[in-house]
C-alpha cells in the first residue's frame, strides 16, 4: 500500500506561516461546519468515524470527548499533547512545523464540542524552536476571527519525558512536578485544576477536520475493522530514508520498513518508542493497527549486525531515568531491570536474571500507576520471546569465560 | 519579588515553571537564594520549588555556561554513532559530561530524544537543533557559538 495523506495532507504544500495559503486549500471551512451543527452532533460525528487517540493508548476520541461534553460544570479545558518524548517518535515536530493551523482548527472544533472555553497546547521544551510558528499560526487565526470565544494558551515543558503522560502533564501545567497521578477520576472527570478536561494528541486532533468535513463515513472506510484511518510513522533507526510517512491504518510492518523506508537485512523492528514491541523479522509482514501493534507510531529499525539485548538495555536505562519516581514498581523496577539488562550486555549474567526478569515485568505490568512502568517491561518480554537464544547463548558465554578466570 | 508575585498570581503557582525557565535562561542556573523567594513570594514551600527545579532536565541549580549542548543518547542516535559525537565534544571543548568550560563559554549533557531520529546523530545547542552530524560539521557548529 502506497503513503495516503490524510493528516499530513497540507503538509508542504502551504506556507506555515501564512494562513492565507491554508484557506485556498479549505482551512477553517471544517470549523465553520461543525460550528453550524450541535456540539452533540460533532461529538457524534466524531464517534462514528471510529477513530482513536495517536499518542499511544487509543482510547475511543469521541467518547472521551462526550464524557467531557455531559460532564457538569461551566469550566472545562482542551490541552492538545505536544510533548512528544516518546524516543524515535518526531511526526508531531513535522506537524507543528508544516501544518500549524489545521492543528489551530482542530483545537477550536474539539473545545467546540466539549464545551472548553480555554485550550492548552503543552509543547516539549526540545520543540522550542517551533514555539514562534505555534505562536504566528494562533495569531493570525485570531485575526481572522476563526478563534472567538476561544483563549489558546501555550505553555512549555522543561525536559522530562513522564509530562507527555496526561496526568502528569496536567500537573505540569499546574506548576507541580510532572508526577502521574492515581486514577480514577479520570481527565473527562477530574482534570485540569478538577475540572473535566479532554487531553488529545496532536496526530489525533489532525484527524478532526477531514472528519468533520468529509465526514464519518468516509473516514471509517479507510483502515481495518477496529482501527480506521490513516496513521503517521516516524521512521528511523537502520533505514535508507529515515522520515515521516503516513499510511493506511493496517499496512504491514514490511511495506512502512523496507518498501517506503528502505531497510535492508531487519533483524527487528520496535514499534511505539523504548515502551514499544518487539517484531522479529520472521514477522515483518504484521499489520500495523490497534489490534496488532501501534503505540505512538516510533518506528526504530534494526539491522543484523545489532546486538538486541544491548538495545533493550539502553531503553530501559532510558526508562529508568525518566520515571517520575511516585511509584515503587516502576521507580525500583526499571533500576533493577537496568542493573540486570547491563550485567547481561557486559558478558556477567548468571542463569538466574531471565526468570527474574519475567517476574518483575509481571509485576511492574500490573501494578504501577501509569503507562511508563506498565509498558516498560514490554521490550523486554519480547526479546525473551523473539530472542531468547541472544539471551541464553550470552549468559552460557559469560558463565564459562567467568569459570576459565576461576570467578563463578 | 513583586514582579514574581504578579506573574504566579491567578491559580496560584501556573505561572511557576515558566518563571523557573526564564531565570535558567538568564541567569544561567537556579540559587538557592531565587529558590527560596520564589517559594517565600508564593507562601509554599521551598521544597516544592526546589523539587520542580531538580525534576526538568532543562533546569538546573549548577551555574550551566552560556551555551548548553545537550547531545541525544537514545537509541535512535546511538545506532547512528552518536558516541562519535560526544567524544569529538570532547576532544574540541577538553571537558566531559556535566562540565562547564572554564571561560564558561560552553555546558555539556548528555540529553533522551529531542525528536530529530530522522536526522541521526542529532544534538541540541541551546534551543537550535542541528543534525545529521559529523566531527568537521560539529568543529565547525561549535565555532558559531561565542
Amino acid at each position: 500500500m502506497p503513503e495516503k495523506r490524510v493528516v499530513l495532507e497540507n503538509c508542504e504544500l502551504i506556507d506555515p506561516s501564512d494562513i492565507t495559503t491554508h484557506i485556498e486549500r479549505d482551512g477553517f471551512k471544517a470549523l465553520e461546519k461543525a460550528r453550524k451543527m450541535t456540539p452533540e452532533e460533532v461529538i457524534e460525528e466524531v464517534k462514528a468515524s471510529g477513530l482513536m487517540g495517536r499518542g499511544g493508548a487509543g482510547f475511543p476520541c469521541g467518547v472521551k470527548w462526550e464524557l467531557a461534553r455531559k460532564a457538569p460544570g461551566d469550566e472545562k479545558f482542551l490541552i492538545c499533547n505536544a510533548d512528544e518524548g516518546e524516543v524515535g517518535t518526531f511526526k508531531d515536530r513535522y506537524i507543528l512545523e508544516h501544518d500549524p493551523f489545521t492543528l489551530t482548527e482542530a483545537i477550536a472544533i474539539a473545545a467546540y464540542a466539549i464545551g472548553a472555553k480555554q485550550a492548552y497546547i503543552y509543547l516539549r521544551a526540545e520543540y522550542h524552536f517551533l514555539l514562534d510558528v505555534l505562536i504566528n499560526a494562533l495569531d493570525q487565526a485570531k485575526e481572522k476571527g476563526f478563534l472567538e470565544h476561544l483563549d489558546i494558551h501555550i505553555r512549555e515543558g522543561a525536559g522530562a519525558y513522564i509530562c507527555g503522560e496526561e496526568s502528569a502533564l496536567m500537573d505540569s501545567i499546574e506548576g507541580k512536578r510532572g508526577e502521574a497521578r492515581y486514577r480514577p477520576p479520570f481527565p473527562p472527570a477530574k482534570g485540569l485544576w478538577g475540572k473535566p478536561t479532554i487531553i488529545n494528541n496532536v496526530e489525533t486532533l489532525m484527524n478532526i477536520p477531514p472528519i468533520i468535513l468529509d465526514g464519518a463515513r468516509w473516514f471509517s472506510e479507510m483502515g481495518t475493522e477496529k482501527s480506521k484511518g490513516t496513521k503517521v510513522f516516524s521512521v528511523s533507526g537502520d533505514v535508507e530514508k529515515p522520515g515521516v510517512y503516513e499510511v493506511l491504518m493496517g499496512s504491514k510492518l514490511k511495506e512502512v520498513v523496507m518498501d517506503i523506508a528502505g531497510a535492508k537485512n531487519v533483524k527487528m523492528v520496535q514499534v511505539g518508542g523504548a515502551t514499544g514491541g518487539v517484531i522479529p523479522y520472521a514477522m515483518i509482514d504484521t499489520p500495523l493497527s490497534y489490534e496488532t501493534v501501534l503505540g505512538s507510531g516510533g518506528v526504530t529499525v534494526f539491522d543484523e549486525t545489532r546486538d538486541v539485548i544491548d538495545c533493550v538495555y539502553r531503553s530501559m536505562e532510558f526508562l529508568a531515568e525518566e520515571s517520575c519516581g511516585k511509584c515503587a514498581p516502576c521507580r525500583e523496577g526499571t533500576e533493577v531491570m537496568v542493573g540486570i539488562l547491563g550485567r547481561l550486555a557486559q558478558g556477567e549474567g548468571v542463569q538466574e536474571d531471565i526468570g527474574v526478569l519475567e517476574e518483575l515485568s509481571n509485576v511492574m505490568m500490573l501494578s504501577s500507576m501509569c503507562g511508563l512502568g506498565q509498558a516498560a517491561p514490554i521490550p523486554v518480554l519480547d526479546t525473551l520471546k523473539y530472542f531468547r537464544n541472544d539471551y541464553q547463548n550470552r549468559i552460557r558465554q559469560s558463565v564459562f569465560l567467568r569459570s576459565l578466570r576461576g570467578i563463578k | 519579588m513583586d514582579a514574581i508575585k504578579e506573574q504566579t498570581s491567578g491559580r496560584g503557582r501556573e505561572n511557576l515553571l515558566a518563571l523557573l525557565e526564564a531565570e535558567q535562561g538568564k541567569s544561567g542556573y537556579l540559587s538557592e537564594v531565587f529558590i527560596a523567594e520564589v517559594a517565600q513570594s508564593l507562601t509554599i514551600p521551598i521544597s516544592e520549588v526546589y523539587g520542580l527545579a531538580t525534576f526538568y532536565s532543562f533546569l538546573s541549580t549548577k551555574r550551566l555556561g552560556r551555551n548548553v549542548i545537550r547531545i541525544c543518547k537514545s537509541v535512535p542516535c546511538y545506532l547512528k554513532n552518536s558516541q562519535m559525537i560526544i567524544e569529538t565534544v570532547e576532544r574540541e571543548l577538553g571537558i566531559t559530561t556535566g562540565e562547564t568550560t572554564s571561560d564558561g563559554r560552553f555546558s555539556f549533557e548528555l540529553t533522551n530524544c529531542i525528536g530529530a531520529c530522522d536526522k541521526a546523530p542529532a544534538m541540541l545547542i541551546n534551543n537550535d537543533v542541528h543534525g545529521d552530524l559529523s566531527p568537521t560539521k560539529i568543529s565547525q557548529i561549535l565555532k558559531l557559538y561565542k
